[in-house]
């Protein structure tokens, strides 16, 4: 433990307007800590550079789940252990609740906050995709309000976001018009549990008469930011699927990503493996395209 | 006072069913404070960054890092650690279990891995194979490769060990 | 009277019930009154000159202990084999990491910002980081010639066979760092007293070890140094040598301090400081018959010692007699070296050696299968040692060890023939690749050649006021079952129950010295001499009258409290003596290296995934002779630990490396299988018994991690028809392997195009 507890100050406002007011009042000099399961870590290895914390915990306003008849607005303050036992999300928004299920262990998925990942804003985090692919919204909160982001506007830059410094993310709001979609995430790790993504991809598309349409495809850990792949999504959208549209999927999927060597893989691998993960969703789409699924 | 004592401030929980209050600054991590402040040393630190499970307690039930829990937002929760596992006779049908499978071999582990067991079996009282793996999965063990782990706990829960 | 078998049953672990309650005290759990934390400051740079050391401001450094080279009582190095390695560093770094000054304060929070303070200047030197570096010796970093050790083995007539050889088959294979990563850190606590001398408590596997680092250190005699073993979680030898520093440094602060001080490490600082398993490289060049029997061959095999000597001669030489595997090579030269880099120094790590150069052998064998046209099993079958042959060193196989039988046994378990086939059609299609591999293997169990005589152990055992029994030894208890197997050895011999019988805490004022708790020697050897122990007391005990010939245990204890209120003190001591056909030339590498071998096949199934290129692997066999299993349930959870180990050393565990410093050093980055990684392991032992072991055991702490390696390598392999010759094997060389073999096969570069 590298840190001196003397050195922080870390408060508990107990309500969501005492938190923003306490943000406003010194913009910039509150960092908001949730499960800590990010922050904590920074503190043990003594790289956390804020001095003053406060609590957003497990605040009744931020862990929600409101289910309305067009969206599910999720509070940010939810944990994943909260996304995976949440029935709507099982249903409705299963590869959320899968990227839940891959975050850490146990003991970490009762602690992580959906809006702790979010505002971490490490490419490499689980959900992000998921939420690109569901196009989701985000519902930001401040003394001055609430404003409404498309979650795709929001990370600008590596570890870089859109929150101004008295904001939090209140709510992420998902569109309730997935049913009938063929979902598809898969999560590339060091290991099979415990591991942080070297390639996470969350893909969706519909079906209509074997012809793809509105396919989005979300990729974590190949570029600063989590990514759409735009230019992909659109060589796709409109086609059938079949191997020529498949292989120009692949190389337009390779050229569209920005991966690095880092410490837990190689650029080249992530290319190639992104490449492989957007042959896996379209196979997919062609076995539910032909009945088998 | 040194200085530094008149920052800290005094929080209050429950552990392993008693009351305590305890003096700490708010960004002590709940470990510390249960193996400092309250001698209860069966929690273990084994990596500070919550990969190992080593450390782990249940708080208000859920099973969670001790090492990555700042003791303010422990304020007023439930915290049960190892040592209310086993009354001072008896063993509970999970550490019985390990002592007869071969659950512990170092046994530095093994107080996170038995509440990490406790939690599961408290949700899936007949788990499976894979479920005891997805339960376990978040405490690293060097000494067993996890399979006397495993049948522990399926031994306890055909004992039935829930709760 | 008939007693109960002890041995061979699963006696419940000795110290188990502390362990799954919480009490079991670990260095960390203790604190003594007045105590002050410590911490070390280390050095930066891999190689140069020390110029300056500041002390910067906002600290309050009066408050502090600080110790320096020059605060060394005794000797500054660290007592082992060359003494080369200094506790602190005088003038010159040799490695990252290296420890220049300690400092204690009683507040620990204090600590880790002290350490940041310390400014040092370095006029920094070139350094060299690998094996190939060091042996081009653009830079002298150690000795003449960087080479710490080397040995040359030679056996028949190397040089004329490769006239004869159908075939020449050649092969070069590599084996990275692995870290121990036991979950309790390295920790001490010393205390020092100016009439009693040093005590340290620790997390440890060899109290001796430390003790004799100490006298040197602090310049005290035998009786005013005292080391205790705590509770230890974990070690697997990482724990064998490395704890003598640890201890310097703890007890360094204590007498400047004249206070008790605790050291324990973080997870970040245990990870890049300590040792690691060596870095090796193995050439083989092999002459092979047309029918697939190896006429001979030469071995380069070569391992990384780090920045000093310590424990390489030791590493070198296990391996070095391990490298020709369990086959029959009548002619073969091995030449060895072990060379000096500028790393942490490079240490014990479960097989010691033979992890390394069994993992070059076993690839080697399915090259060799390969070019002869035989199968994996076939070739193996063809050169396996039979009873009256003799190994690289020369050593007779006395054993009636049917190899063959073993192989077959193993493919049976894992239904390799019907599996191999129902794969070769499944390999057709699909995006994964299924292949199977084995690995056959030996490991020599005890000390080398004379090494046991040179340790001359000492076991005792004693008698209690209530007629139960204490086994006194060194040997600790460090998860792998010390003190249940020394327990139930001591209760068979006695005809006592388990339950009449503990063990002593290690503690060098309270217990002989039966020599470190590493080579896979402490049920064998150890378990031996605490058989003959027990058996001495039961025999003084008769000669004065108060036992019969044949006794029940109350009879027993009833004579043990009569002998001790008439005598005062029971016990029995007994002591090493080395059989008399164990011959060995440590000049020319010859003759008996190993009082027993435990041999073993193992067999893996894997699933390569083509779209991650990650490897699965989905059923593990592991089939082992060691002569007696003394308790099934501990004797399963070594096997099975070990596997698990042996599996991160293949696929995983990879140590990051820049400018000879580990840039993983967390947990997260450093990865080690979850139980979602791990596959069923499906253990099975054969006991052909052994002469020199207690009721019949050889060792088999190690034996588990030699295996593991080349097996699942051999079955990627196998799945995919492209070499790989070196570990950890990662997806992205997985990748890079299948990519370049599509684009040869293609003529035409695609990225990651799956079959």
């Amino acid at each position: 433990m590298r840190s001196d507890p003397a050195d922080y100050e870390l408060v508990a406002p107990g309500n969501l307007q005492a938190a923003v007011a306490l943000l406003a009042g010194d913009p910039g000099r509150w960092l908001p800590i949730a499960g800590g399961t990010d922050l904590m870590v920074q503190y043990a290895a003594g790289t956390l550079r804020a001095r003053k914390l406060v609590s957003i915990w497990n605040l009744p306003d931020l862990r929600r789940v409101e289910i309305l008849p067009g969206e599910i607005q999720i509070g940010a303050g939810c944990t994943y252990t909260d996304l995976r036992e949440h029935a709507v999300m099982r249903d409705e928004f299963p590869l959320l609740a899968r990227a839940a299920s891959w975050t850490g262990g146990i003991a970490n998925q009762n602690r992580g906050t959906l809006g702790g990942n979010i505002a971490n804003a490490s490419p490499a985090a689980d959900s992000l995709p998921m939420l690109l692919a569901y196009g989701a919204d985000l519902i930001l909160v401040s003394a001055r309000g609430e404003r409404c982001l498309a979650y795709r506007d929001f990370h600008v830059a590596y570890k870089e976001t859109k929150l101004a410094p008295d904001e939090l993310i209140r709510a992420v709001c998902l569109p309730r018009r997935f049913a009938g979609y063929v979902s598809y995430a898969r999560k590339v790790g060091t290991r099979n549990a415990q591991a942080i993504s070297k390639v996470c991809m969350a893909a969706l598309a519909r079906l209509e008469g074997g012809v793809v349409h509105d396919v989005r495809i979300a990729v974590g850990s190949v570029a600063p930011v989590p990514l759409r792949l735009a230019e992909t999504e659109r060589i796709l959208d409109g086609k059938p699927v079949e191997s020529s549209i498949v292989a120009l999927a692949r190389k337009t999927a390779a050229a569209e990503i920005r991966p690095i060597d880092d410490i837990r893989s190689t650029a080249r691998y992530r290319a190639a493996v992104v490449s492989n993960l957007v042959a896996e969703f379209l196979e997919k789409l062609r076995a539910s395209a032909m009945g088998r699924e | 006072m040194t200085p530094k004592e008149r920052t800290k401030r005094e929080f209050s929980l429950v552990v392993n069913g008693e009351p305590k209050t305890v003096r700490a600054h708010p960004m002590e991590r709940l470990l510390d404070v249960l193996r400092e402040n309250l001698g209860l040393t069966g929690t273990k630190e084994g990596c500070g960054e919550g990969e190992c499970g080593a450390c782990a307690v249940l708080m208000d039930g859920a099973l969670v890092d001790s090492c990555l829990i700042p003791i303010l937002q422990a304020q007023g929760s439930n915290i049960v650690t190892i040592e209310k596992l086993s009354g001072d006779a008896q063993l509970c049908a999970l550490q019985e279990a390990f002592l007869e499978c071969g659950g512990a071999q170092c046994g530095i582990c093994t107080p996170g891995m038995i509440l990490a067991a406790q939690y599961l079996l408290s949700r899936k009282p007949r788990p499976t194979m894979e479920d005891i793996r997805e339960g376990l999965s978040g405490n690293l063990c060097r000494c067993t490769g996890y399979t006397q782990i495993f049948e522990a706990v399926a031994q306890a829960a055909r004992r039935g060990a829930s709760a | 009277m008939e007693t109960e078998h002890i041995v061979g049953v699963p006696a419940p672990r000795k110290e188990g019930r502390d362990k799954v309650t919480g009490k079991a005290r670990y260095i960390d759990d203790i604190t003594l009154p007045n105590m002050l934390y410590g911490a070390t400051v280390r050095s930066r740079i891999p190689r140069g000159r020390i110029k300056k050391i500041t002390f910067g401001p906002g600290i309050p450094w009066d408050e502090f202990a600080i110790v320096s080279a020059k605060d060394i009582p005794g000797k500054n190095y660290i007592a082992l084999i060359e003494n080369d390695q200094p506790c602190l560093v005088d003038e010159i770094v040799n490695h990252p990491e290296e420890p220049i000054l300690l400092l204690a304060h009683p507040e620990k929070h204090l600590l880790p910002k002290a350490v940041e303070a310390v400014h040092i200047e370095y006029e920094p030197l070139p350094a060299l980081f690998t094996i190939s570096d060091s042996e081009r010796r653009t830079e002298i970093i150690w000795g003449k010639d960087n080479t710490f050790k080397t040995y040359l083995i030679q056996k028949g007539d190397v040089d004329a066979i490769w006239k004869k050889a159908a075939f020449v088959v050649e092969g070069e294979y590599f084996t990275g760092s692995q870290e121990q990563l036991y979950i309790e850190t390295n920790g001490m606590i010393a205390q020092f007293d100016p009439k009693q001398g040093i005590t340290v408590w620790g997390s440890l596997q060899c109290p001796y070890y430390v003790h004799k680092a100490l006298m040197t250190l602090c310049g005290l005699p035998e009786d005013k140094v005292r080391v205790v073993q705590a509770e230890t979680g974990g070690a697997f030898g990482g724990k064998e040598e490395y704890p003598s520093m640890i201890a310097a440094h703890a007890a360094l602060l204590a007498m400047k301090s004249g206070r008790p001080v605790k050291i324990i490490y973080d997870r970040a600082e245990d990870m890049v400081a300590t040792t690691k398993r060596h870095p090796s490289r193995t050439r083989h060049r092999t002459a092979v018959t047309k029918d697939g029997k190896i006429l001979g061959g030469e071995i380069e095999f070569t391992i990384d010692g780090g920045a000093y000597v310590t424990l390489s001669p030791v590493v070198l030489s296990r391996g070095t007699i391990h490298a020709g595997g369990p086959y029959c090579w009548p002619s073969v030269r091995v030449r060895a070296k072990a060379v000096a880099t500028n790393a942490p120094p490079h240490g014990a790590f479960r097989g010691f050696g033979a992890p390394q150069s069994l993992f070059a052998i076993e690839r080697h064998m399915d090259r060799i299968a390969e070019v002869v046209k035989l199968s994996p099993a076939e070739i193996r079958r063809r050169n396996f040692l039979k009873p009256g042959e003799t190994t690289i060193t020369e050593q007779i196989v006395r054993e009636e060890i049917d190899l063959g039988k073993l192989l077959d046994r193993a493919l049976t378990l894992a239904d390799y023939d019907s599996k191999q086939k129902r794969f070769a059609k499944e390999n057709e299609s699909g995006n994964c690749r299924k292949g199977m591999g084995i690995a056959a293997f030996l490991h020599g169990a005890g000390f080398t050649g004379s090494g046991e005589r040179y340790l001359s152990s000492v076991v005792g055992v004693e008698g209690r006021a209530d007629g139960g029994i204490r086994v006194l030894v060194s040997s600790t208890e460090i998860g792998q079952g010390t003190n249940t197997i020394l327990c139930q050895i001591a209760a068979e011999a006695l005809g006592s129950p388990y339950g009449d019988v503990e063990i002593a805490q290690p503690d060098t004022t309270e217990v002989p010295n039966s020599g470190p708790t590493v080579a896979s020697r402490t049920a064998m050897v150890v378990g031996k001499l605490v058989q003959s122990a027990a058996l001495g007391l039961k025999q003084t005990l008769a000669g004065c009258g108060m036992l019969g010939s044949s006794h029940t245990p109350e009879e027993f204890k009833a004579a043990c409290r009569e002998y001790l209120s008439t005598r005062g003190q029971l016990r029995s001591f007994a002591k090493y003596e080395q059989p008399a056909d164990i011959f060995w030339d440590d000049q020319n590498y010859r003759g008996e290296a190993y009082a027993a071998f435990a041999w073993a096949v193992y067999v893996a199934e894997v699933t390569v995934d083509l779209a991650t290129y990650a490897v699965s692997v989905d059923d593990f066999v592991a089939l082992q002779e060691v002569g007696r299993v003394l308790n099934p349930v501990l004797a399963k959870g070594q096997i099975a630990g070990g596997v698990a180990q042996g599996i991160g050393f293949a696929l995983y565990e990879k140590v990051e490396w820049r400018d000879g410093r580990m840039q993983n050093g967390q947990m997260t980055n450093y990865i080690m299988p979850t139980s979602a990684d791990l596959p069923p392991v499906r253990i099975f032992f054969e006991e052909m018994g052994n002469t020199h072991g207690a009721y019949g055991a050889k060792g088999i702490g190690e034996l588990p991690i030699d295996g593991p390696a080349p097996a699942i390598v051999n079955a990627v392999v196998d799945a995919l028809g492209i070499p790989f010759d070196s570990i950890p094997l990662l997806p992205e060389n997985i990748f890079e392997a299948v990519s370049a073999a599509d684009a040869k096969r293609n003529a035409v570069p695609s990225a990651g195009q799956a079959r």
